[in-house]
């Protein structure tokens, strides 16, 4: 398929803008300044300052008197990117492929993307009309490249859409600026007579390149279809995507459920027949104020079923603010697996049917109160109890070693240790009585010590000795000594969970 | 006639305990959970699976005893495949702890939630999943009407759910099966010998459906339960020393 870009030319953006913030400047001289070598310099400037005169580069001083009553305003580096950029997201209604082009414009590709509003010279009025309801002042431009687009946009008399396989004619006219050259070179070819592209494009390219260097010829093949050039995108284009246009703008919920019902109906087909399942999809909604939002979702394991998918968005539906209505919804998967036809088990003893079914539940948890809520544990080896259990959020990894059972460990375990007062008769030996919590606890039986070095390799501090105590009701408890016994500090006792 | 009255009466008994939720244990499934006399006080005289099953804790102690009890049961629950969720909001379990009561801590899924509020909903949605062997929850409140969508939930799904409520200082109806306050007990040595014994829980079925409420004493040991009988010369024995 032969391709199709545009170029949109914002004549004056930045000006532009300001009149659309303020409307009482609509009919004023306005212009950007911003200070360069200890003077003001014009950066931007409207229609009606350039008419008196007041062109970009030009001493604030110098355009004040030209243009009485001028309007100025502080100008900010990189003001016209992120104006651009948000220009460039709403341009994503028109095409998945959209870059941006500064200092002011705009390129897309728009290959395949016309006939959808019913035709080239319909899609371009469409948009340009909606861009100037909006107040900017833009010049499109349409053609098989990329720079013939540009150079149509900013040059030409007539004739914005150039047809397919036209553009070396419609270039012929133009000067030599529409090739997107730097000044100094426009300069050199103003100078050897050379008004129009026609004038030079004949002339070998290796006369082209001696004298005006490779980048110059680069652009003129690039502007003729013969060099190859790529746009970059400003959204990564999804390999798994689906777009949602609403006819009349979409304000209620069960107006919502019913878009992403459909968007998971067609995603479900596409992914089902490549035996593709889904791991992780975002839902974006584009709302007419041209403000955007997103929701995600994520699976356990790889899943088209279009239920499971609808209950998982369904629970992040709430975030979604419509405001006056959405307009296009799009649903883009970010990660994909191959599914198997049948699963495999979530644990070794446990019949396959059901693993599904949990995995799903706990997609359905997830999607509630967050991944982070669910956690697994696996045997580590480390004698440490704070390190003994390692976490994992994965719930089919399993473990490599056994969990060890030959010494007695608390069915609960505080984190961090509290500190107990305790009393021992004698040093390493379990204590006679402790207090927690204000509660004097006589220890009847105690079994002990074991001692537990630290790990010094992974942080330093003294070893403990545990013992386990059984006080005058039998509960038990896990206590220990902090380091050597010393006779002297008190506070070295600490009590560190509750036997069963 | 007197006898055909009574088989009428015990069928009518049987049925309207079916109604109830309580089912028999299909062949091949129902394993034992070695609880002996405190199984007697069921229904027919088996734990009852697919139920939801309230314990009740006053300190931490308690809740330890009754998380290791639960773990005890939960052994068997396991036995035929399933997985099983622990649903928290303010978790202590220690997972290699569980090993020791024979479940196998990687088979379990924990879940932290980070608010109180959203316990139940975690509780009710894993009890409906039919894939779950066995759900326990921690939670502070139950109110009747959450009680009641949990054993809605569980008498379609057949899952087991275990209700541990903390701090439950303020006893309210519910709609579980059983009531159970697990408490320690003393461990017993024999004689001369130092250290500690098995851990020995002073079990009480506090509230039992068309069941006999009791007290038992049961000692974890060998891998299982083991129900204590005290006999009579014992306890004479014992008041001698005490």
């Amino acid at each position: 398929m032969p391709k199709r870009f545009v170029s949109i030319w914002f004549r004056h953006l930045l000006t532009d803008w300001k009149t659309i913030r303020q409307p009482s400047l609509k009919n004023k001289a306005v212009v950007f300044a911003e200070p360069d070598h200890g003077r003001m310099v014009v950066t931007a400037s409207n229609a009606i300052a350039e008419k008196h005169g007041v062109s970009e580069g030009m001493a604030l001083a110098d355009a004040r008197i030209i243009a009485r009553d001028l309007q100025v305003f502080d100008g900010k580096p990189g003001r016209n990117l992120k104006l651009l950029k948000g220009l460039a997201e709403w341009c994503l209604r028109y095409t998945p492929l959209v870059a941006m082009d500064p200092p002011a414009g705009l390129l897309l590709d728009v290959t395949g993307c016309t006939h959808l509003r019913g035709g080239e010279l319909e899609y371009l009025k469409d948009m340009t009309d909606r861009l100037r309801t909006l107040g900017y002042d833009v010049r499109p431009g349409m053609a098989d490249t990329i720079g013939c687009a540009w150079g149509v946009a900013r040059c030409a008399e007539s004739g914005l859409i150039v047809l397919a396989g036209a553009h070396r004619t419609a270039l012929m006219p133009l000067p030599p600026s529409a090739l997107r050259l730097p000044t100094d070179m426009l300069i050199k070819l103003q100078n050897l007579g050379m008004y129009r592209i026609s004038s030079f494009i004949h002339m070998p390219k290796s006369v082209l390149r001696r004298r005006f260097g490779k980048d110059m010829v680069l652009r003129m093949l690039q502007a003729l279809g013969q060099e190859e050039e790529f746009l970059l995108p400003l959204k990564e284009p999804v390999p798994y995507s689906e777009r949602l246009a609403c006819l009349e703008h979409v304000k209620t919920r069960p107006a919502i459920e019913h878009a992403v019902q459909t968007l998971l109906e067609n995603l479900c087909k596409r992914l089902y027949s490549e035996g593709l399942g889904l791991r992780a999809a975002t839902m974006t909604y584009y709302r007419i104020d041209g403000k955007n939002g997103s929701v995600s979702i994520g699976t356990n394991h790889p899943s088209h079923r279009v239920e499971h998918l609808y209950k998982l968005f369904n629970l992040t539906l709430d975030n979604v603010a419509p405001g006056m209505g959405i307009e296009l919804f799009e649903l883009d998967t970010t990660h994909t697996e191959p599914v198997s036809d049948k699963q495999s088990g979530l644990w070794a003893a446990k019949p396959a049917a059901d693993s599904e079914e949990v995995a799903e539940l706990l997609d359905r948890v997830a999607g509630k109160i967050g991944h982070t809520a669910i956690q697994r544990y696996l045997p580590a080896e480390h004698f440490w109890p704070e390190r003994s259990a390692a976490q994992t959020r994965s719930i089919k990894k399993k473990p490599e070693s056994d969990w060890r059972t030959d010494k007695p460990r608390p069915v609960q375990l505080l984190e961090p240790p509290e500190a107990i007062e305790a009393t021992a008769l004698t040093p390493d030996y379990p204590p006679v009585l402790f207090i927690y919590k204000g509660t004097k606890h006589e220890v009847k039986k105690a079994d002990g010590p074991e001692r537990i070095e630290r790990e010094w390799w992974l942080e330093p501090g003294e070893h403990r000795d545990y013992y386990i105590a059984e006080d005058q009701d039998g509960r038990r408890y896990w206590i220990f000594r902090s380091g050597h016994y010393d006779g002297r500090q008190q506070g070295h006792w600490f009590l560190h969970g509750f036997f069963a | 006639m007197i006898a055909a009255k009574e088989d009428i009466i015990g069928k009518l008994r049987q049925d309207i305990l079916r109604w109830e939720g309580f089912r028999p244990p299909k062949p091949g499934e129902g394993g034992s959970f070695d609880l002996g006399p405190v199984e007697e006080a069921f229904p027919n005289g088996v734990f009852p699976t697919g139920a939801i099953h309230e314990f009740i804790s006053l300190c931490p102690e308690d809740t330890a005893a009754s998380a290791a009890f639960i773990a005890g049961l939960v052994k068997t629950l396991l036995g035929h495949g399933g997985a099983c969720l622990w649903i928290s909001w303010s978790r202590r379990i220690y997972p290699p702890a569980l090993k020791l009561f024979g479940v196998d801590p990687d088979r379990v899924v924990f879940v932290d939630v980070p608010l109180m509020k959203d316990v139940l909903w975690v509780a009710e949605e894993a009890l409906k999943c039919e894939g779950v062997a066995a759900v326990i929850c921690e939670t502070a409140q139950m109110s009747f009407m959450e009680s009641r969508r949990l054993q809605l939930a569980v008498e379609c799904s057949h899952v087991t759910g275990f209700i541990l409520r903390k701090e439950a200082h303020k006893l309210t109806t519910t709609a579980c099966v059983s009531r159970w306050k697990i408490t320690h007990a003393p461990s017993q040595l024999k004689r001369g010998m130092p250290g500690v014994g098995f851990p020995r829980w002073q079990v009480e079925l506090l509230k039992v459906r068309n069941g006999n409420p009791g007290k038992w004493t049961v000692e974890w040991s060998k891998r299982r339960f083991n129900p204590v009988i005290i006999k009579k010369q014992q306890i004479k024995h014992l008041r001698r020393y005490a």
